[in-house]
């Protein structure tokens, strides 16, 4: 019987049903861990006890009236992006480090349906514009296998928290690889669902149109479980979608899509120059073979302009969205204001750190007068170009296996210097994020004792492949079961 | 070398920043502008711009208010309220 940090859900859930395990027992143990842990891995910016103690002996009555599902009385954390009633959201930044939440996102609401217990909100890159969580106002977090080391980002604290046992579930969100990275750079699981999958109603926006919520775990399996319970339609998110398959169904029952042996695709320009990794990736395939899944190759030609073309259309509206910060209703508000552009300007230029500048200004520029064609209007044609490299692969194959990032985590403050380098950490999650498509990280290998992640991609509202993909892999694989030393 | 007006952008950005500071951020734009101009090297011509990764529309519903504005509750946590209106600088003189 592992430690009850390392257990999946389905065990918990099973101990908590059998009545051999409480709630309140469960959420202690892993605030316990928090308390132990948070000085030295900052995965947190806000832990609640006390809601946590309650909720948690809310679901142990839930349980004893027959009335639980599978995340009833099952501890997670939520990244600092959603909302969450009378709790601190600050999203990283300091322009809301005072910001307490008026109302509740709808992807936090569902997991509280469910009964699932929030233990506190998790660090990230400030407004979730990072790859590596140096850009939160909250300090940096380290990476639990090796603490010199970033965990990625912008979900760095979520997916630190879940591979240090710090929670057995969290929600990231993911707009450029803000899921799928840092789940490969600290060993475990990591899914973005297809873009309108999720609810984004309540959760801060970066990047509207590319924006998505979604589950991070050890296992695939464990991803089912709150992937089922996140997504689904929402009328108060103008974009979600009304997709609500069986399989979507039976994940909240804990019944796992069924496998069966696909084709994956090897687009050749995601492993052209791949270093450590390629050895990690070809083994992957060789367990998939073995499986019966077939293997081609295929081509999915306008990958390299996808860094350039995210970081117009994600600049872009950006600067529209955090043009809300202005001081006034809400948010870190300037000192002694002389007029109301001296307000503005001042709260802004204070409350919103570099790298979150830097995209505003960036996008400012692609949306300029002369600009607008030139670069926003040109990214949206290049943006489809890619998004029909995909759908003219899956034509031929059923999912898509890549590398999740260029390498294993990098050192601390490593790429601060070069904002140009720190994005190219993103090019093979990008052309996913912009084609509105899911995809899976995956634990696939090490290198110098670092975790390495592979990445599945299927067709928009295809999930269940991905699920059923990954659990096959994790069936024959044992990477989602290593664990960090020193955070027993 | 791209040309990179800063304080225009800040102006439109309504953002401001240190004299210290300003010949670093130019140089970091430049470079992000000159990387994002990789792009440019793709043929686009009769290709429709993608601003929904679901080509899809905003959906709509009917003309019926469904939620009141709760500003008591919106306005919690913010000093600089009075009789439910927001302070800020004079703008009329």
């Amino acid at each position: 019987m592992p430690a009850l940090h390392h257990t999946p859900v389905a065990g918990l859930s099973a101990l908590l049903t059998a009545g051999e395990l409480s709630s309140v027992e469960l959420t202690r143990h892993f605030l316990d861990r928090i308390e132990r842990y948070q000085g030295e891995l900052n995965a947190f910016i806000t832990v609640t006890p006390e809601r946590a103690l309650a909720d948690a002996a809310a679901a142990d009555a839930r349980r004893r009236q027959g009335d639980a599902s599978p995340l009833t009385g099952i501890p997670y954390a939520c990244k600092d992006i959603f909302c969450t009633r009378d709790v601190l959201t600050t999203c990283g930044s300091k322009m809301l480090a005072n910001f307490v939440a008026p109302y509740e996102s709808t992807a936090t609401a569902r997991i509280a349906d469910a009964g699932a217990v929030l233990l506190g909100k998790t660090n990230m890159d400030e407004f979730a514009m990072g790859s590596s969580n140096e850009s939160s106002f909250f300090g940096s977090v380290g990476n639990p296998w090796n603490i010199d080391c970033v965990p990625g980002g912008s979900s760095g604290g979520s997916a630190v928290a879940v591979a240090a046992g710090l929670a057995p579930l969290a929600t990231g969100t993911d707009t450029g690889g803000s899921i799928r990275q840092p789940a490969a750079f600290c060993g475990i699981s990591g899914l973005k669902p297809t873009y309108g999958r999720v609810s984004r109603y309540g959760m801060i926006a970066f990047a509207s149109s590319l924006d998505q919520g979604g589950p991070m775990a050890r296992g695939v399996e464990d991803l089912g479980l709150l992937l089922g319970v996140m997504a689904g339609f929402d009328a108060a998110d103008s974009t979600s979608s009304d997709a609500n398959e069986d399989w979507l169904a039976g994940l909240r029952e804990g019944r796992m899509p069924a496998a069966e042996p696909l084709t994956i695709g090897l687009p050749k320009e995601y492993f052209d120059g791949l270093g450590a990794a390629a050895a990690s990736l070809d083994e992957a395939r060789r367990v998939f073979e073995a499986r019966g899944y077939r293997v081609r190759e295929v081509s999915l030609p306008h990958t390299e302009p996808a860094i350039p073309v995210y970081y117009v259309l994600a600049g872009a509206e950006a600067s529209a969205n955090l043009s809300r910060y202005d001081g006034i209703r809400f948010g870190h508000r300037a000192d002694n204001p002389h007029d109301v552009r001296d307000l503005y300007v001042r709260s802004r230029s204070e409350g919103f750190g570099a790298e979150v500048k830097r995209r505003i200004l960036t996008g400012t520029y692609a949306l300029s007068v002369g600009y607008y064609e030139a670069y926003y209007q040109k990214a949206q044609r290049v943006r489809r170009l890619i998004q029909q490299d995909f759908l003219r692969a899956f034509g031929d194959v059923d999912i898509l296996l890549t590398p999740t990032a260029p390498g294993a985590a990098f050192r601390r403050g490593e790429l601060t210097r070069d904002p140009v380098a720190m994005y190219q950490q993103d090019v093979y999650t990008t052309p996913v994020s912009l084609a509105g498509l899911p995809a899976l990280s995956l634990p696939c290998g090490f290198v110098d004792g670092l975790p390495l992640g592979m990445q599945l991609i299927a067709p928009h509202f295809r999930e269940d492949r991905l699920l059923a993909a990954g659990l096959d892999f994790q069936h024959d694989t044992d990477w989602h079961h290593r664990h960090p030393e020193g955070w027993q | 070398m791209t040309d990179i007006d800063l304080n225009h952008l800040l102006h439109l950005a309504a953002l401001d920043m240190p004299a210290t500071e300003r010949s670093l951020a130019t140089a970091d734009l430049e470079r992000i502008i000159e990387m994002i101009d990789r792009m440019q090297r793709v043929t686009t011509d009769g290709v429709l711009p993608m601003a929904n990764p679901l080509d899809r529309t905003q959906r709509l519903r009917p003309d019926a208010v469904t939620e009141q504005v709760n500003r008591t509750v919106f306005q919690q946590g913010n000093e600089h309220v009075h009789d439910g209106y927001y302070i800020v600088p004079r703008v009329v003189d």
